[in-house]
């Protein structure tokens, strides 16, 4: 095959795996945010549990940290979400009664605690030196078709994921968590208890994106504290979330493509600049989204897709 | 006797130097998340807006840091209200929570905008080591943490004098008590907006430069303190600035003395996992006492 064919198809799939774990990520934030109305600023947290738990658990054993176990990296998934469901329910006990303000300032305390933990214990996780021998599935099938199965693997957990957010969107659980979303006063005087129906909420978005880590930490085969920066896990999928249509479950998955074009995109206009400022284009990359993120909140606040309103009974 | 003074040379001292810090940060964000009803994620990027300016002076016209640190603080106050303006000020009708989300654009903007103009290598103030100054018997202190507490103090009574005095500070306090009982009394809202932000911004770049100056000068030294200042807010109560200097003092001490060895002979705490002190503090405040302990309100 022609060798800039071949590297054009391969940019193509990695373009089209990320896309599917933001979009992985973006449907667990829509989970929170979308259905509920919780705002979760520790995204980064619970995508590096899943991530180091599926580091730990699948890659071959090491004398630089615990394990690893060498699991087969399916049996992993399960366990990496266990793991960041069991962090969000305490958080989510504490905060889910006050102000949203307040599961704020608690996610962001708990997620950069997370961090500092996997960045400082070197026993646990290898400190800043990061695990780089996470098996991928589907690897054994050689380039390119080892990478297509894989992508094929996480654009089926996003699809699997999308069905059951739809299917939860039009059920009597998703009804009550947006009644709630919208008048806690009115969706409590009808019985609905508040607190229990948030803090569902809240686990389950936060396990989906312990899956979100899970996946990405195998793409890569890698997971450091530079994979976990806030700006490319919680700002990112913020920033995705809105633009496609918080309260959409499809707007949340073209959020994540849309962003995710936009920033790989100014990667490839950036890489032709001078080299002096090539080393100061991720920053003015973060600006854009920083730009970004506040205009469209001010202009377009409903996003690309918006929410639909329910569909009225009486026709 | 000499290992009180080892203590508090190494470990209480310091800490009331970090409470400083804090306590000038926490004020803005007790304010800000009273009167505006929003938590203002972008506050540490304020703070290190305010160091890199006082940074500027220092390395393109030799001022000292001390003298910066007034330019610094007229330049944190006007960005904040610039920002308020250009960012926040459409969202004064939204629900609070959509507000949080555009502080985290501004926090983008700002520190990339910092990251851009400064580059993101270490700086310092000044170079060199100066001896701690004897004060009395074995007891010592650093001369940065002598100046940067009593800078507080003076900037703590002013704060005071205007809030206790001004009509703009009563006017401020009352807003911060109940926003919408000083609104049917006439207060024009939109103006304690704008001081509320001339405060917080001046005293988040002062509590900056303090940061910078007490350690280093980097990209993300007002992000690092985030929590902290998040944990003394909510522990002096949201809304009330006297507490939020109570919460600053308090949490600053208790992550400098959460590292001596108390038991044995290692740091009780590890130094690297300061942050998580304060993030203890927060949480036990949230179960147990939401309204701080000076009764705060519970948005």
């Amino acid at each position: 095959m022609d060798m800039q064919l071949f590297g054009l198809i391969m940019y193509a799939i990695s373009l089209a795996t990320m896309f599917g774990i933001y979009g992985v990520l973006c449907l667990g934030l829509n989970l929170q945010w979308g259905f509920a109305g919780l705002f979760n600023a520790g995204i980064a947290g619970f995508f590096a549990v899943g991530a180091y738990a599926t580091a730990i658990l699948t890659s071959p054993e090491s004398p630089n940290y615990l394990g690893g176990f060498g699991w087969p990296p399916l049996l992993a998934l399960p366990i990496a979400m266990l793991l960041s469901g069991l962090i969000a329910w305490p958080v989510g006990r504490i905060c889910l009664g006050l102000k949203g303000d307040y599961l704020a300032m608690a996610t962001i305390g708990i997620s950069e605690i997370i961090r500092l933990i996997l960045k400082n214990e070197d026993w646990l996780a290898n400190g800043t030196m990061g695990i780089s021998t996470v098996p991928r599935p589907f690897e054994s099938l050689g380039q390119p078709w080892g990478n297509v199965a894989f992508l094929g693997f996480v654009l089926l957990v996003m699809a699997i994921l999308y069905l059951a957010a739809e299917r939860a969107w039009i059920s009597p659980w998703g009804r009550a968590m947006r009644a709630i979303r919208d008048n806690e006063l009115a969706a409590a005087a009808i019985g609905k208890d508040v607190v229990r129906f948030r803090l569902e909420a809240f686990v389950i978005g936060s396990m989906v994106m312990g899956l979100g880590g899970a996946l990405s930490a195998m793409y890569f085969k890698f997971i450091g504290s530079s994979a976990t920066e806030p700006l490319l896990t919680t700002f990112l999928v913020w920033v995705m979330l809105i633009i496609g249509g918080s309260g959409n479950n499809r707007g949340a998955m073209v959020g994540a493509g849309l962003v995710w074009l936009i920033w790989s995109g100014t990667e490839l206009l950036t890489n032709r600049l001078p080299a002096e400022w090539i080393t100061r284009s991720s920053y003015m990359r973060a600006l854009l989204i920083g730009i970004l993120l506040i205009v469209v909140l001010q202009r377009f606040a409903k996003g690309v897709l918006p929410e639909k309103p329910p569909r009225r009974i009486d026709g | 006797m000499e290992a009180l003074a080892d203590f508090c040379n190494l470990y209480f001292f310091p800490g009331i130097a970090v409470g400083c810090i804090y306590a000038l940060g926490a004020v803005g964000i007790s304010l800000i998340f009273a009167i505006l009803r929003f938590a203002h994620f972008a506050h540490g990027d304020v703070m290190t807006l305010g160091a890199y300016l006082a940074y500027s002076l220092v390395a393109t016209l030799g001022w000292s840091v001390y003298v910066a640190l007034a330019l610094a603080v007229l330049g944190g106050a006007l960005a904040s209200v610039l920002i308020d303006q250009m960012a926040y000020k459409p969202f004064r009708r939204s629900p609070g929570i959509i507000v949080v989300i555009a502080s985290f654009g501004v926090m983008l903007v700002v520190r990339s905008l910092i990251q851009l103009f400064w580059g993101v290598d270490v700086l310092n103030y000044e170079t060199g080591i100066r001896m701690p100054v004897p004060l009395i018997g074995d007891f010592r202190m650093a001369q940065k943490h002598i100046i940067i507490i009593v800078v507080s103090i003076v900037i703590a009574a002013s704060l005071h004098w205007f809030l206790s005095r001004s009509r703009m500070g009563k006017a401020m306090r009352a807003m911060s008590d109940d926003a919408d009982l000083a609104r049917i009394s006439g207060i024009d809202t939109e103006r304690v907006v704008r001081w509320t932000w001339l405060i917080g911004g001046g005293l988040a770049a002062a509590a900056g430069v303090f940061a910078g100056i007490n350690s280093k000068l980097h990209p993300s030294v007002g992000w690092d303190l985030l929590l902290p200042l998040f944990a003394a807010a909510i522990l002096g109560g949201i809304g009330k600035p006297y507490g939020a200097i109570v919460g600053g003092l308090a949490i600053g001490v208790a992550q400098e003395v959460a590292t001596y060895p108390w038991i044995g002979d290692l740091p009780l705490v590890p130094p690297a996992y300061k942050n998580a002190v304060a993030f203890f503090v927060m949480v036990c405040m949230l179960i147990w006492r939401p309204t701080g302990i000076f009764r705060g309100r519970v948005l």
